[in-house]
């Protein structure tokens, strides 16, 4: 019985971080309809710049995980401006080639630029002098915020409803007077803001972070995105929890080693069984 | 029709021709066994290459997991030899056919379910196959040697061997562009909506397809194996994956010719970078970024060189500056 509670436990925290990383998928695609390869590199970007405030400055975890996230999010808008803003109205597959592009110079040069061994994430505290509580709470507290943070900005704001009403339909919303893109910029600054707060916290939970670190989970949480239906917010808050429960599960109680072979087989059946998700709608395609 | 074969017959010269020159600077020394070794991989890369021009080029669709259809094919065809014992040719043969076909089923497995929907799915898909493969190769150590690698198979191919497959497929593929079931694929790839309205069944295309282009990968990496003479999962990585499409998007995509081209200019560029391997990457990955802006279809877009039809072309050119500088002239 323990052993089950503590394997509940796992699966929170690591599906909270997989649900943070799912939500930057899941908000990009829905607005510009682009898979962000880059977005798992936000979150090595994320964890490295953490790393660097909490060696340097000896920052506690509070601040840290605020600039971290400021920086993230100027880089993210940096991506999109600088890589994928060009190719817009290009066919999909040339942005897509540009994402992976994004993704392989980001992770190579960090590793050229801080070598590609492990770095030590120090022991930080939780703000001020008050040390560190357990982890897992912090994690999945955190994680919580940011959701409710995103929930409140999406549905309760202008630039929420800017979002939605662009991802809905490009044309009409310009045609309202939404700045169509300050709207794609601002996703992508929300999106790797919380790929960075998952970073941060990836790091702080495994305890060490190297440049190619955001590829595995980035992956895995792009299943959890699919799970839930890609485009749709709380669709990736589910399938982020939902990749974490199954992939603590298998790895407790089948195998370790499969654990990853499984959280792919996962996104097979999705396909099979509801390409759109479990959240998803059906939409017909016109002519 | 005698035309036709006049073409034939040059395309035919030109590579027997470029075996030879290759063959003679072989022999005087020029370059020894480790360029071998190179131009060898270089030819491999290619093959994949093109078997990924199929799937990119041709189907319109991203697939990042063609690292994972050579590891199946290499590791088919490394067990098939180190556990049968027949003549030379027949097992080379035979291994390399069982390693398309277990590459090739492996790619309908994942082909089906991503492919009978519009979208970047298969993408995802493939590059979560290419993981899932080499995850099963580590953890089926009993059977593959896990992560320390299969070890002392059999050297069965050589340059010659692998010059001739490479030769096979390139023909194959240029045949299969032409025919009905090519024209269809790329009918696929202008416009789904459009292809399906006249009847073509864009599923089975696809599927088609994309089995074509596993298949290959399988040969290519069947080919690694009984080269290399030992495989580690450490080599079908992700980052090798993206590589090959590096090799296509290049090229340009849709130009069996351009991944030849891009293929022999990437190998040679792997060598002199060689040392420094995330600059290396560094500068592919700006190269990616760059060509997608600002020239999307990569060198030769979706055009063949030819040897009948560019000197035609350029003759033709000529032909009309000609005019044009007579006619200014007058």
């Amino acid at each position: 019985m323990t052993q089950f509670i503590n394997q509940i436990i796992n699966s929170l925290n690591i599906g909270s971080i997989y649900a943070l990383i799912a939500l930057g998928y899941t908000m990009v695609y829905g607005i510009v309809r682009l898979i962000n390869f880059a977005h798992g590199e936000i979150l090595m970007i994320g964890a490295f710049i953490g790393y660097f405030l909490a060696v340097t400055f000896n920052m506690s975890l509070i601040p840290l995980l605020l600039l971290s996230m400021i920086g993230c999010a100027i880089i993210g808008m940096i991506i999109d401006r600088v890589a994928y803003k060009p190719l817009r109205k290009a066919p999909r597959i040339s942005a897509l080639i540009t994402a992976l592009g994004m993704s392989m110079l980001l992770s190579n040069f960090f590793r050229w630029r801080f070598g590609a061994s492990d770095k030590i994430m120090p022991e930080i505290n939780l703000i001020g002098n008050i040390p560190m509580p357990n982890i897992t709470i912090i994690t999945v507290v955190i994680t919580f915020m940011c959701m409710i943070g995103l929930q409140y900005v999406i549905t309760r704001t202008k630039t929420g409803q800017a979002m939605r009403a662009v991802s809905e339909d490009k044309g009409a919303a310009q045609l309202m007077g939404i700045n169509v893109d300050k709207t794609i910029s601002i996703t992508f600054a929300i999106g790797s803001a919380l790929g960075a707060v998952a970073g941060v916290l990836y790091a702080i939970n495994y305890g060490n972070l190297e440049p190619y670190m955001g590829t595995m989970p980035g992956l895995k949480a792009f299943v959890a995105a699919v799970l839930g239906g890609i485009g749709i917010i709380p669709g990736a808050m589910v399938g982020g929890f939902a990749i974490g429960i199954i992939e603590t599960f298998v790895k407790g109680y089948i195998s370790s080693a499969w654990a990853n072979v499984f959280v792919f087989g996962i996104l097979i059946i999705v396909l099979i069984v509801k390409p759109t998700g479990l959240f998803g709608k059906n939409i017909k395609e016109k002519v | 029709m005698k035309k036709r074969l006049k073409d034939y017959g040059i395309n035919f010269l030109a590579v027997v021709l470029s075996y030879l020159a290759l063959r003679v600077i072989m022999y005087n020394g020029l370059i020894n066994n480790y360029v071998q070794g190179v131009v060898v991989f270089a030819m491999i890369n290619i093959i994949v290459a093109i078997s990924l021009n199929i799937a990119t080029g041709l189907l319109g669709q991203l697939a990042l997991g063609h690292a994972g259809f050579m590891a199946v094919g290499a590791y088919t065809a490394g067990l098939f030899v180190k556990a049968v014992e027949y003549p030379l040719y027949i097992e080379m043969i035979m291994a390399l056919i069982l390693a398309g076909l277990a590459a090739g089923l492996s790619g309908l497995i994942i082909g089906i379910p991503a492919l009978r929907l519009r979208g970047d799915y298969l993408g995802i898909v493939t590059l979560g196959f290419g993981e899932m493969i080499r995850y099963t190769i580590i953890n089926l150590g009993d059977i593959t040697g896990g992560a320390s690698g299969l070890k002392r198979i059999p050297k069965m191919v050589g340059l010659n061997e692998v010059f001739i497959v490479l030769v096979i497929v390139i023909t194959f593929v240029f045949l299969f562009i032409k025919s009905r079931h090519g024209r269809a694929i790329i009918s696929i790839r202008e416009n789904e909506i459009a292809a399906e309205s006249i009847g073509i069944p864009t599923t089975f295309y696809k599927v088609y397809g994309f089995f074509i282009s596993a298949f290959i990968a399988g040969v290519g990496g069947g080919l690694f194996a009984m080269y290399q003479r030992y495989l580690t999962p450490e080599k079908f990585r992700f980052m090798f994956s993206v590589e090959l499409f590096i090799i296509v998007v290049f090229g340009g995509m849709g130009s069996i010719t351009g991944t030849i081209f891009a293929g022999v200019f990437l190998a040679f560029l792997t060598e002199k970078l060689y040392e420094y391997d995330e600059v290396r990457l560094i500068i592919y990955a700006i190269m990616l970024i760059l060509l997608m802006i600002f020239k999307s279809d990569g060198l030769l877009g979706r055009h063949e060189f030819s040897l009948v039809q560019t000197p035609r072309r350029i003759k033709n050119l000529f032909n009309k500056i000609k005019d044009r500088f007579k006619k200014g002239v007058a």
